[in-house]
């Protein structure tokens, strides 16, 4: 079975955390493992944070839309914005930042990512004219 | 956002009373967590038991709360939840930090 449902919210952290909990919510009704859940919830919270940060630019304006298509073994998840397109045109390496060293100089940032990362299966980015498209692919496991 | 803290001898514990350290409470969870140790006791720890979920916003905040302390004081966390748990391990700053299954062992609960 497949469903598809779609989410709006604007380019606040604020929105984002609202659009986050009614997510998790249909989530949970869509009867995914709590893992899957988080798995979902985690790297959903750094890509939205990031297009709010570093794509709208703090202060500016903008609409978030993110579409979810529920499989039985996959989920797949597309994120559309309208602010600055991806340096390089193609979503970052995501190479983990360097946590070995003293306290003093530890990293406080670059986490978001390598967080993404190891949490989808897959990632899929395009500039559209003026929309940015990031599809992002969770493997769901064993159902 | 909200704080309590608790002083047992040389031990301070802070209690996080909100769910979410993300990027809308990072700022705010930082400023409090500064007022909430200042002066005090040079063992810290950060009762995570009712938050729900850190993103790397509120994760780069934990950091710099415990960086904040200074040389001769440390930052302990406590209780973390399975989501809060997993964001730790994957980013591996559960290497960096001693992280405690439960407050239980570390101290006998104040009465009243």
């Amino acid at each position: 079975m497949t469903d598809d449902m779609t989410f709006k919210c604007s380019a606040t952290a604020v929105d984002v955390r609202r659009m986050l909990g009614e997510l998790r919510a249909r989530l949970a009704a869509e009867n995914l493992s709590d893992d899957n859940c988080s798995n979902i919830e985690i790297a959903l919270a750094e890509t939205l944070n990031n297009i709010v940060e570093h794509a709208y630019r703090p202060g500016g304006d903008g609409t978030i839309t993110l579409t979810l298509m529920v499989g039985q073994r996959r989920l797949t998840c597309e994120v559309r914005d309208n602010g600055v397109a991806m340096p390089g045109l193609a979503p970052p390496a995501g190479t983990a930042p360097d946590i070995t060293s003293q306290r003093a100089t530890l990293p406080e940032g670059g986490f978001g990512w390598s967080l993404i990362r190891a949490l989808t299966a897959r990632l899929h980015y395009l500039r559209d004219g003026e929309e940015n498209r990031l599809i992002l692919d969770f493997d769901l496991g064993t159902p | 956002m909200e704080l309590s803290t608790t002083r047992h001898g040389d031990m301070i514990i802070v209690n996080v009373i909100g769910t979410r350290i993300d990027a809308a409470a990072a700022i705010a969870f930082k400023d409090a967590m500064r007022e909430a140790v200042a002066d005090g006791p040079a063992h810290v720890v950060l009762d995570l038991g009712n938050v729900t979920f850190v993103d790397s916003s509120g994760l780069g905040a934990i950091v710099a709360a415990m960086k904040a302390l200074g040389d001769g004081r440390r930052l302990d966390l406590a209780a973390l939840t399975p989501d809060v748990a997993k964001v730790f391990r994957l980013t591996r700053m559960d290497t960096v930090f001693v992280i405690h299954d439960a407050l239980d062992g570390l101290t006998t609960r104040a009465t009243g």
